[in-house]
Order: structure tokens, then sequence, then C-alpha cells
């Protein structure tokens, strides 16, 4: 046997690499390393250290990613094609690496106060951001799973950050074998396919799945696929797991979630549907109708019962991953797959700013109330108008108000689903548009708090929001504000051809 | 839709002025009160100013053409674009939002609401500006949406942090009415872009393209805009947020909501559903005309039960939208033009009533009607400005609201378009018992509150009504603390921010050809195109 491997050794030649391609991947394991490393030899004093260089590492591998997107007209393709820098992998990365940013604004003083592990902290989600950021370049079976472990392994971690609480724990459990069983489901799926196809490249699958009528088997396995990715996505009725994950886990690690995994999530579903199954309308359309749907009412309906604002905010997020499906269940129908990827980028890119912004928000408010409850949000206009006006900022956002970031983002949706402009699609839009009002109705409970109830214990000091969360709100909310005017500025990332055109379909 | 591109600056500029002063005030701290208002007022004056340049700049002549008219590329994917203009039919409004915002915040100078902080106040009614200006020149779908909801958030929060005691209940009903009926606009304005298949969301292309639409889609994508503006006008049944609102509302919140937000339902149904849509528009102008004139009673009924003054006058809003949505029913330019009118008339009027009620409400602390009485002998010249709204209100010939209501149930004899002779003329008799009704629950009103004596409870207390006046069993009166103030007649402010709307009530009263002079070319194309796609 050794001798038949040491045969096929001969025939082994090493891949062509492009450096430059691969550069903002190879930052963050150099930077996994250093951080790792430093953070062993240095003091407890210093620790704080390990953010600022996080913080550094990200902006690093920002560069190749910008001198990429400067440079680069055509796609570059590594591994037969099976790994992809185009302009759909750029701005996916570009938005992960961002949000991670932002994150590690905002975890610095809730992990240097709370006394924990610092280091360890920033290596794990380094870690994640490498997955997601190979997840957007992934075109093979292989490398999304791969992506996708990579990605959710130091998740769960994170989730059970807070280790002498009982809810953190519970959080990362409850990732965990949710997690891993959606993994599971995942990897079923995948393995029909590779079964029925005889391949695990996306495109190879798509050219045998598009050949000719789907057996029982494919249809399966398409089903199992987005199943076991509607629980990355937190979609209904796969999201159970996320409302007390997020409730339990830091407040900056579950902003982190709600954006970036989320995202993460989504990115996988873009390149299965449109490269692997994009024949197989018939399947995939009508399930994702149905979650769509389901995600935002009962997120929605859920969200309208909270009374603490994170666990709200978790809800509130489901409902949103029910909006970001939308493009998706018509991604096959008429013009509305041309502007499918473009609506779900810009939403992506738009909800990771009000999100975060939110979130940032609830931890500069927390650190004075230590509270979770909306209500602790009373008289927040009155000691802190600033906050106050953020926050309206990002609430309104959330709920859609022009011109706001969300209301774009709502706005694209809309218009990829009419655009398919069958009778379904309609149907998905009204749904939608009643949602959006049942949305507004907590997301301005919140402000109502905020505007008009007076501070609940009466305590009237000012806030004390630190630099770093206070830069977080400054870039959320100036990302927010600007792209609800000039959504422009975004709009022109994530045409189709950026993702399927390079390929030849 | 013919256009002059002279000027064009005016309207960019007069619509985003106020957020300049938004800017300055924002840095200027809290305490600052007295610099604040004069900031704000004088932003608002400056605002005002472009817009009365902007009106002697306008052609009278061409009025029927879109005016200072720019197109300059927005939202290039989406194809949006930045599109403005100006032209017989928006100009009043326009102007009438300036106006109104600068006498608000006049107002406002000596009646600051009871939860203060004025800068935050001055703040959200510049912003609220913006939108409302904006919501009139936008020619562009997504920008007159963009505008259109822009209004909301401020007015949200000024009814729910400076409002009276259910101002929470009443700015959460508002917000969430409004919103849901924008979130099915939208749905609306997207599916007629994609089936007129229109290179733009400019107005003019959409209303060439609309008419090519089958007739059966525009019935339901005018059904979608329907619940859209007929929310925000509001029409019966989609009202109820309406009486709340005004009642909770601060007394400015009160006028600029029925003086200009309103007004942008039935500015939508006018420039954006009915044009673009004119087959939908003669399927639903029968059922416009008879929800407007189930309005029209049903607003006056509940007007004579009212106890409150200021409800009272919230639900005579709803009969007075309802003759503004009749005239626009009968899709006659007769009709349309007095529509119009009515539009502006309720503008002044109703904003004038309510800022008679704020002043009541601040020297008596109640609106009660039955507790109020003898305003005239108290402080008669308030009794009087009570008296000639009313009078107007109730459309009397002579002042502004009479050209509001009486062409409007003449138009309803002779609807266009073939539609139903017998329907229309039914609810023309019908529109006219209103005004009967109106008249009633107007000069009960002013019988009860302005003639006879002051009510025991605030007698004697002009004259000066120190602690002896004050009777023992009246000790655990509520509003005793109040008993020792003098009551004062009309104030200098309220007379400064008064008298152009009652200038403006009696001037277009005696002579509405001034007004009509105007809408007229541009309703006059309006309908004629209207005629054009529906008897080809």
């Amino acid at each position: 046997m050794i001798a038949a491997i040491v045969a096929q050794l001969g025939e082994w030649t090493a891949p062509v690499i492009d450096w430059h391609a691969l550069a903002p991947e190879l930052i963050l394991v150099v930077g996994i390393n250093l951080v790792l490393f430093i953070d062993l030899n240095i003091g407890e004093a210093r620790k704080w250290a390990m953010a600022t260089l996080t913080g550094f590492v990200l902006l690093a591998a920002f560069v190749p990613v910008v001198t990429l997107a400067v440079i680069g007209d055509a796609s570059r393709e590594m591994f037969d094609g099976r790994y992809v820098v185009d302009h759909y992998a750029l701005i996916l990365k570009a938005i992960f690496l961002l949000v991670a940013y932002v994150v590690v604004l905002m975890s610095q003083n809730e992990l240097e106060e709370g006394g924990y592990y610092q280091g360890e902290f920033y290596v794990l989600m380094l870690c994640s951001v490498l997955g997601m950021v190979m997840m957007a370049s992934s075109r093979d079976l292989v490398s999304i799973f791969v992506a996708l472990e990579l990605l959710s392994i130091p998740a769960y971690m994170m989730a059970a950050w807070r280790k002498r609480d009982v809810r953190s724990n519970e959080a990362g459990v409850k990732y965990y074998l949710l997690g891993v069983f959606a993994s599971a489901v995942l990897l079923y799926g995948m393995s029909f396919l590779y079964g029925t196809t005889g391949s695990t490249k996306l495109v190879e699958i798509g050219e045998v799945l598009a050949s000719g009528d789907l057996i029982a088997m494919q249809v399966v396995a398409i089903a199992f696929v987005i199943a076991g990715l509607a629980f990355k996505v937190s979609a209904v009725p796969f999201h159970s797991w996320a409302p007390d994950t997020y409730e339990g886990a830091p407040t900056p690690v579950t902003a982190f979630f709600s954006v970036a995994s989320k995202a993460a999530g989504f990115v996988a579903l873009m390149s299965l549907i449109f490269l692997a199954f994009p024949t197989a309308t018939g399947v995939y359309q009508p399930l994702i109708w149905v979650l769509a749907v389901l995600t935002m009412t009962v997120g929605n309906v859920m969200a309208l019962r909270q009374t603490n604002i994170v666990r709200m905010l978790a809800y509130s997020s489901v409902s949103q991953g029910g909006f970001i499906l939308m493009p998706l269940a018509v991604a096959g129908t008429g013009d509305a797959s041309q502007s499918a990827v473009r609506a779900v980028i810009v939403y992506l890119l738009i909800y990771a700013f009000m999100n975060l912004g939110a979130f940032a928000v609830v931890i500069a408010v927390s650190r004075k109330t230590r509270s979770g409850e909306i209500t602790s949000f009373g008289g927040l206009f009155g000691y802190a108008p600033g906050m106050a006006a953020v926050m309206t900022i990002f609430m309104a956002s959330l709920a859609g108000i022009p011109p706001l970031g969300g209301w774009i983002a709502k706005f694209n949706v809309f218009k990829t689903v009419i655009d398919a402009g069958s009778g379904a699609a309609y149907a998905l839009a009204v749904i939608a548009a009643v949602n959006t009002v049942i949305a507004a109705a907590y997301y301005m409970r919140v402000l109502r708090q905020v505007w008009m109830m007076p501070a609940p214990d009466g305590d009237i000091t000012p806030l004390a929001t630190p630099a770093p969360v206070t830069a977080a709100l400054g870039i959320t909310a100036i990302g927010t504000l600007v792209l609800g005017v000039l959504p422009g500025l975004v709009l022109r990332f994530g045409d189709l051809q950026d993702l399927t055109g390079a390929l030849g379909r | 839709m013919q256009t002059i591109t002279t000027d064009n600056w005016l309207l960019t500029v007069g619509t985003f002025l106020p957020l300049v002063g938004v800017l300055v005030l924002i840095f200027i701290p809290k305490g600052e009160e007295q610099l604040i208002k004069t900031l704000g007022i004088v932003t608002a004056g400056a605002t005002l100013a472009v817009g009365i340049f902007t009106m002697f700049r306008f052609d009278f002549g061409q009025a029927e053409k879109l005016q200072f008219f720019v197109d300059v590329t927005w939202i290039e994917v989406i194809r949006s674009n930045y599109t403005i203009g100006l032209d017989g039919i928006s100009l009043p409004l326009y102007l009438l939002s300036m106006v109104i915002t600068f006498l608000v915040m006049i107002y406002t100078w000596d009646n600051m609401p009871d939860a203060g902080n004025p800068k935050a106040f001055y703040i959200l009614m510049l912003l609220l500006q913006v939108g409302m200006a904006g919501t009139f020149i936008a020619q562009d779908l997504i920008l007159f949406f963009v505008f259109f909801e822009l209004v909301l958030l401020p007015m949200y929060f000024m009814i729910g942090v400076w409002g009276g005691e259910d101002r929470r209940y009443a700015s959460l009903k508002f917000f969430l009415y409004t919103m849901f009926g924008s979130a099915l606009m939208l749905v609306a304005f997207l599916a007629l872009f994609f089936q007129t298949g229109a290179e733009s969301f400019g107005f003019a292309q959409l209303i060439e393209a609309g008419a090519g639409i089958d007739r059966n889609v525009q019935i339901w994508i005018f059904a979608g805009m329907f619940i859209g503006f007929a929310v925000k006008v509001p029409m019966f049944p989609f009202h109820t947020w309406l009486p709340d609102a005004h009642t909770q509302a601060p007394t400015q919140g009160s006028v600029i909501l029925a003086a200009i937000l309103l007004k942008l339902g039935t500015y939508g149904f006018v420039r954006i559903a009915i044009p673009m849509l004119p087959e939908g528009a003669k399927a639903w102008a029968p059922v416009i005309a008879i929800l407007a004139v189930i309005g029209i009673i049903y607003g006056a009924l509940c007007c004579l039960a009212q106890t409150d003054m200021k409800r009272l006058i919230a639900f005579s809003s709803v009969a007075h939208m309802g003759f503004v949505m009749l005239g626009i029913a009968t899709l006659t330019e007769f009709g349309i033009n007095a529509a119009l009118f009515g539009m502006i008339a309720h503008g002044w009027i109703t904003g004038m009533l309510f800022f008679v009620a704020g002043a009541v409400k601040h020297r008596y602390h109640t609106l009660e009607i039955k507790r109020l009485s003898g305003l005239l002998t108290q402080v008669p010249r308030l009794g009087w400005i009570l008296g000639l709204c009313a009078m107007a209100s109730l459309g009397l010939p002579g002042l502004a609201g009479f050209w509001g209501e009486f062409p409007v149930i003449l138009s309803a004899y002779n609807p266009g378009f073939g539609l139903s002779e017998p329907l229309f003329r039914t609810l023309m008799v019908i529109a006219a018992l209103g005004t009967v009704l109106a008249a009633a629950y107007l000069l009960w009103l002013y019988q009860r509150t302005a003639f006879g004596e002051p009510t025991e409870e605030f007698a004697g207390r002009t004259t000066h009504a120190v602690g002896a006046a004050v009777a023992p069993d009246h000790a655990d009166d509520h509003h005793d603390a109040h008993h020792d103030e003098e009551l004062r007649d009309v104030t200098v402010t309220e007379w400064i921010a008064w008298t152009p709307l009652l200038i403006a009530i009696v001037v277009f009263g005696v002579y509405p050809q001034l007004m009509f002079r105007v809408f007229d070319p541009a309703v006059t194309e309006l309908v004629a195109r209207l005629g054009e796609s529906l008897n080809p």
C-alpha cells in the first residue's frame, strides 16, 4: 500500500499558489501565532496590548484585500478553481475583517474589566475570522465545510467565555451541541451531493444537476444542506439556540455571532445556491420561501415579548435573517437572479453596521446601569443625549426608516423580490411589509424608553464610555448614516457576475 | 412633462437649509435656551425667505411646467435620481410648510411645552421641515418615499416626549399606522416600477408608462398606494390614529400635523397615484368617494359627541379631509382644484384652531368644553379669533374654508370619465348635509366656550384674583395652583405667529382666484392626461 502511495507521489505536482490572493489569510495565520506567542510571554499587566495587536492584525489583513480590489479585474483561481478570490469574495472578506475590528474595539474594556483571558480570546476570534475569510473564497464542498468548522469551533468556546457564569456555560453548550448537530446534517447532505454527482467542486455539481432531472437523493441532499446552513443563520425552525446563546455569551461575542457568524452562513448558502443549485429552483426556492416567512414572522413575534435588550436583539437578528433570506427565495426567478446576490451582500454589510452599533450602545449603557432590561434605557435622552441620538439612528435603521442604512438594505430586498414578479414573490413582499411594521413596534419601544421614560433608578450621572467603544460607535453610526444617504457607495458591489461570471456560467 | 431649469439651485437650498440650522444647534449647549430659540427661528425665517424668493422667481404663466428642475444621478444601481421640481400644485404646499414651521417656531418662543429642552424641540422641527418641503419637491418615487418617511421619527418624538398624558400610546399608534401604510406603499411603488419597465423612478417616466399597465394590475397597485396615502390623510376607516395623535401632541405638533403632514397623503393621491394609474384611479374613485363621505358624516357626528375641544378639532379634520378626498375622487379639474384649495385652507384654519386650543389650554389648563365658558368676556380677543376660525372652518362664504367645500360639493354633481352620476350625486347630497353638521358642531362649540359667563371655577380671574377670591370649597381643586394667575389675552408672540394665518384666511376667502390661478394650469394638464389614457 505504501508503495502505491509512493508511486503516486511521482505524479504529484505542487499547485500554483497565488501569494497575493492568499495574503489576507496568511496574514491572519501569522497574526494568530503572533498573538498567541506574545500573550504567553508578557505579564498580566500588559495584556491590554493584545487587543491593540489584534486590531493591527485585522487592519494588516485588510490591506491586501484593498490592493486586490484595486488591481484585480479578473478573478484569481487556485486549486483547480476550488478556492477563488474574486470581487464577491473580496467584498465579503472586507465585511468580515471590518466586523471583527469593530468587535475588538467593543471587547477590549469588557474583557479587561471582567478579568477574562484576553490573549486566548483574541486568538480564538482571529481563528474564527480566518474561517470566515476562507468561506468567502471557498468554491468546494470540502473547503466550505472546513471553513465552517474553523469559524464555528472557536465560536463555541467564545460563547462560554464567562466560565464562572452558568448562563454563559449554557450558552456555549447549547451552541456547541446544536452546531455540531447542524454540521452533521450538512455533512450528510454533502455526502449525498458528492455521491450522486461525483464531484465536490460546486460548479461541477451544478453542471451535473443541470444536465437532467433531479433524482430523489439529490432533492434530499439539497434540503439537508440548506437545513444545515439554516442553523448557522439561525433561521426558524432552526433558531432555538440563538436567544439563549446570545443572552448568555458576553455582549461583544453576541455582537460577533449575530453579525459575522450569521453572515458566514449566508455566504455559504449563496455560494451553494448560485454555483451548485442554480437549476434546482424547484427545490430550494420553496424551501427558502418558507424559511424566510417563518424566520421573519416568528422572530418578530418573539422579539415583541422580550424585556431583555440582548434577547430582543437576538430575536430581532433572527427576524433580520428572514429578510436576508428573502432574495434567495426568488434567486432563480426571472430578473431577480441578477440582483439577489447584491441584495444579500448589501444587507449583510449594512446590517453589520447597525447591529454592531446597537450592541455597542448596549455595552456602553449597561456599563453604567448593570442591567440588561430594556427599561434600564429610561432617561438616556436626559443624561446622555449623544448616546440617545446614536441609539435612535441604530434602532430606526434596524426598523428600516429612511434615510438610514437599514432602509436601503430592506429596499433592495423588496426590489429583488418584486422584480421576480411571481405570485409567490408578491406574497412574500406583502408578508415582509407587514413584518416591517411588527418589527418597528419593538424597535420603537426601545426608543420610547430612551426618549420618553425617566431613568428607572433616578441615577442620571453621565455615561463614562471608554474610547474604543466610542470609536466603535462612531464607525457604525457614520456607516449607517452615510450608506443610507449615499447607498451608491456599496451598491456597486455584489454583481451576480462577480460570483458566477468568472466561472463561465 | 415639460421642465424649466432656470435657478434650479433654489429648491435644494430651500429644502436643506434647515439642516444647516440643525448642525449649528447640535453644537450649542443645552442651557443657552434664548440663543437656541433665536437660531431656530432665524433658520426657519431664512428658509422661508428662500421660499418667498422662489415664489417670485416662479413663472406663474407656465405653472403647469416643472420649474427649478434638477435631475442628477443619485443611486445609479437602483435607477433612482435626485429629481426635483415645482409646479403649480406643489408650490403653495411647499410654501405652506415653510410658513407654518416658521410661525410655529415663533409661537414656541414663550410657549415651550412642559417637558422643556428647546434644543431637541427646535432640531426636530427643523428636521420635520426638511421632510415636508422635500416631499413636495420630489419628482422621483424613491426620493419622495425617503422624504415622506423622514417626517415620521421627528413627529413620533414630538408627540411622545412633549405630548399629553397618553403621549406614549398615541405616538406609537401614529408611528405604526403610518409605517404600515408606507410599507405597503413601497411594495406598490416597486410593483409599478417593474410593471412599467420604466427607465427610472422619475415621476415623468412613470406617468407616461403607467397608463400602459393592464387594468387589473393597476387596480392592485393602486390598492397598495391607497393604503399608504389613506392612512396619512387619514381617510375613514384608517383615521383612528389621528384623534389620539392630535389630542396628545403638543400644540406645535398638532399644528404641523394638521397643516402639513395630513397633506402629504392627499398630495400623494394627486401627484402619484392618480396620474400614474389612471385606470386604477377610475376603478377606485367610487370607493374613495364613498369612504370620503362616510368620513365627512362620521367625523361630524364624532365632533358632536366630543367633550374635549382639541379632540373635537381633530375629528373635524377627518371631516374636512373627507371633502378634499371627495373632490379628488371626482377626477375633474373643478374637483381637484377645489380639493387643493381645501388642503391649503384646512392647513391655515385647522392650524389656527389648534393654536387657539393651545392658547386656551395654556390659560385655563383644561380643554374640557363644559368647564370653559365666556371666553369673550374673559379673553375677548382670543374669543373673537376662535370665532373667526370656527366660521372659516364651517365654510362661511368670504373666508377661505368656503372655497375648499362648496366647489367640491358642486363638482360631485358631474364626476369625470363616466363615473356613476347617481352615486356621486347621492354623495353630493350627503356631503352637503355634512356642512350642516359642521355648522352645528362648530357653532355649538363656540356657543359653549365663548358665550355666556365664565364658569364659577375660572370666574374673576381677569381681575386681580389674589387669594381672597378663592372660595374655601375650591381647596381640593386640582387647578387651584393656577387660580392666582392673571388671565392674559392674546400675547404679542401669539399675534406675530397668528396674524399671517388670519390675514390669509380672509384674503384668500375674499379673492380665491389668487390661489386657483396657481393650481389651475397644472390641474388642467393632469386631467387632460388622464383623459388621454381613459378616453383614447
